[in-house]
């Protein structure tokens, strides 16, 4: 008798204790993305999906919010104190993340077979100071997409190589009376305009900082504005494109409206097969080009990383699943939007089928990929840039004028 | 019971109410007030004291005056829009009429959407490659062919602050139906036999009934323009070219975008400021009228 409930009591505290144990062992993580290009919300919470099955005890929040709402969501959540563990952060912003201590240096996390597994490219979007603060996760430059049918009918045999030639072909076609303004940008007053001009300030071999002052106001920099106003002035680039991001861009290429446009990897697929695209089947697309003598393609680094904040309470967990988003396996799985960050996985024909042309596009451009500055102060840069861009665009202020006072109002 | 006893209950039954004022309003506020004398970021250490300098260096910034200048702009002519809309509408939803109930409660609609919504709104009409307004206007003739409403500084503001219009008017709309339905009917039919006219009914009976509640509508409105935010952040963002960055923007911009929780904090008390001087400006004008209409 006094056996059993011994044995009863045994028992009901292993239970209990089993059940403390459970109930101790769930977190939750709060994790912040975009719904903006690259992988779509669907993919991202499959993929989450996947890592919640496969570690039960970890609960994942997902949070999505558009590109230009992301940098300021998540410092205001980090000075709030509270807030995110995982963090999708851009190429421009681990210098200022360091320096204010959003995120937590992870270098010791990483392994060696991660170091030599992933593009060295796509190491430097998450590299600041010598120290790692993510892992590299969305991999993205700019190609220049064309419209296969809108050039055969001009005429065209082969997209440009240059820069020059892309305003030539553009010329062919708006005389033909194919489209009235053949180009189009995303060269609304955002970061996106930014991306623009780095990828053809990489192609007239300019730089941003010299010494950690402005430097482009002169040379390729100033080339490069020359070359956006004088092929926005001369109608071959849409004049809308200077309210464009870079959705409204691919809802103008999708239409045939667009015999080019400039835009990042997930527009492939979406124009090329995609429902609501009205050119599937027509679309190509190559590394964006170069200028003669100086560059044979151009492109800007847009890659994304994911991060783990200082805030976190759950950094081992957050790291796990940093893992899991970053794998070469989920990667490959979800190749349609965003390319893998892996070096072996463009060799592997599940990531590669369907795709030849992307891919193809991609190695010579992801090679070529130019960065925008590393400053603390790139917000301050890059909000001046888009000013001096749009004043030159709109005829307020002459190329020179308009990034000489960028230089000035930059804070560098 | 004595005067005294009276005082001290009045304070004892707000106590509560001021306690929470404190905590939400008075505090926030003293410390904004500190941190404005400082270079704080908006992460990681406490700044150092700097004085008036980010208040000097804000006056005294092009960027500050022009930004002061469009918002102005987009306050005078958003709100006196909103006013003269917001009467007429209120004139002729007093009128009889059938289906009149119908109407007012429309009319309430715009105003009841959220501003982010509104904002969204207008700017797939704005849009300038399937806008229903450049469908609309090539379609009767008056374009040629389709425009970047809000990629134009000449255009973007005025789209803005029609925009911000659509959605206010109801609100004086309102306050004004409001006031008219107070207006005895006798006055207005002894008027009548009187031979007055249209506009000398409007001006000189129905007017003088009108003008507390609009100058409250006024305040209201001119106060909230000032801060505008939303509409333009979801709209514009403040381009292009900065030709739509108000004074709110470029708070959020120092604050947060740049970091620089201590300018950010000077810039949003100068802006504070304004609006209280404006805020005290028409009270004073509100206790006149009430004061004359009395």
């Amino acid at each position: 008798m006094s056996n059993s409930i011994t044995r009863a009591l045994i028992g009901a505290a292993l239970l209990s204790a089993s059940f403390a144990h459970h109930a101790f062992a769930e977190t939750t993580l709060n994790a912040l993305f975009m719904a903006q290009a690259a992988y779509s919300e669907a993919d991202v919470r499959a993929m989450t999906d996947a890592f919640t099955k496969a570690n039960p005890d970890i609960k994942v929040n997902l949070e999505f919010v558009p590109y230009e709402g992301l940098h300021d969501k998540t410092v205001l959540a980090q000075g709030s104190g509270g807030g995110y563990d995982v963090v999708l952060f851009d190429v421009i912003w681990p210098a200022e993340y360091a320096s204010n201590n959003v995120l937590v240096d992870i270098s010791s996390r990483v392994t060696d077979e991660m170091k030599k597994g992933v593009l060295p490219g796509a190491w430097t979007t998450v590299q600041y100071d010598g120290k790692y603060y993510g892992m590299p996760w969305i991999l993205d430059t700019k190609y220049l997409f064309y419209n296969k049918e809108i050039l055969e009918k001009a005429g065209i045999t082969a997209p440009p190589k240059t820069w020059d030639e892309l305003a030539e072909q553009a010329k062919v076609i708006k005389d033909k009376g194919l489209l009235q303004t053949p180009i189009a940008w995303s060269w609304a007053q955002a970061e996106a305009a930014i991306c623009d001009y780095t990828t053809l300030v990489s192609a007239y071999g300019g730089e941003f900082l010299k010494d950690g002052k402005p430097a482009f106001q002169s040379d390729g920099g100033l080339d490069a504005l020359n070359y956006m106003v004088t092929s926005y002035k001369s109608g071959l680039t849409n004049p809308n494109s200077k309210e464009f991001l870079e959705e409204d861009v691919r809802k103008v290429f999708e239409n045939g409206e667009a015999a080019f446009a400039l835009n990042w990897t997930y527009m492939y697929n979406l124009a090329n097969s995609g429902k609501d695209s009205k050119v599937t089947g027509k679309v190509g697309v190559v590394p964006a080009p170069g200028v003669a003598g100086k560059s044979e393609v151009s492109a800007v680094n847009g890659s994304m990383g994911l991060g783990v904040t200082s805030v976190s309470k759950h950094p081992d967990e957050a790291w796990k699943y940093i893992v899991h988003m970053t794998s070469q396996d989920t990667q490959n799985q979800y190749a349609k939007l965003s390319l893998p960050i892996w070096a072996s996985s463009y060799e592997d024909p599940a990531v590669t089928q369907g795709q030849e042309e992307l891919i193809g596009a991609a190695k010579l451009g992801l090679a070529a990929m130019y960065p925008r500055p590393t400053t603390p102060k790139y917000q301050e840069l890059s909000t001046a840039l888009q000013q001096a861009i749009q004043e030159a665009l709109l005829g307020q202020a002459s190329p020179e004028e308009a990034l000489q006072s960028a230089a000035e109002n930059s804070g560098l | 019971m004595s005067g005294t006893w009276m005082t001290t209950r009045a304070w004892l039954l707000m106590a509560p109410l001021l306690a929470v004022m404190i905590a939400v309003i008075g505090w926030p506020l003293v410390d904004t007030v500190a941190l404005s004398f400082t270079d704080a970021k908006l992460v990681g250490t406490g700044g150092n004291f700097v004085g008036l300098e980010n208040y000097t260096k804000m006056l005294s910034s092009g960027n500050f005056q022009r930004t002061l200048v469009t918002t102005a702009w987009f306050a005078i002519i958003s709100v006196a829009a909103e006013m003269v809309l917001g009467v007429l509408a209120a004139l002729l939803l007093n009128q009889e009429f059938r289906g009149r109930t119908v109407l007012r409660a429309l009319m309430i609609l715009p105003w009841a959407l959220p501003t982010v919504v509104n904002a969204t709104l207008w700017r797939l009409i704005y849009n300038p490659e399937y806008g229903a307004l450049n469908a609309a206007l090539t379609q009767i003739g008056l374009l040629d062919s389709y425009r970047s409403w809000l990629g134009e500084p000449g255009s973007a503001l005025t789209a803005l602050i029609v925009a911000d219009c659509w959605k206010n008017f109801p609100l004086v709309a309102l306050i004004a139906l409001a006031a008219l339905q107070a207006v005895p009917r006798e006055i207005t039919s002894a008027s009548l036999v009187d031979g007055a006219g249209p506009i000398s009914r409007f001006r000189f009976v129905i007017l003088p009934y009108l003008a507390g509640p609009l100058m409250v509508a006024l305040v209201l409105r001119t106060i909230e323009a000032f801060k505008v935010f939303d509409i333009i952040w979801v709209m514009t963002r403040g381009g292009p070219a900065n030709s739509t960055r108000t004074l709110s923007i470029l708070v959020y911009q120092e604050a947060f975008s740049f970091q620089r929780a201590g300018s950010g904090a000077s810039l949003a008390l100068i802006v504070t400021l304004l609006v209280t001087v404006l805020a005290v400006a028409y009270a004073a004008l509100v206790r006149k009228t009430a004061g004359s209409a009395a």
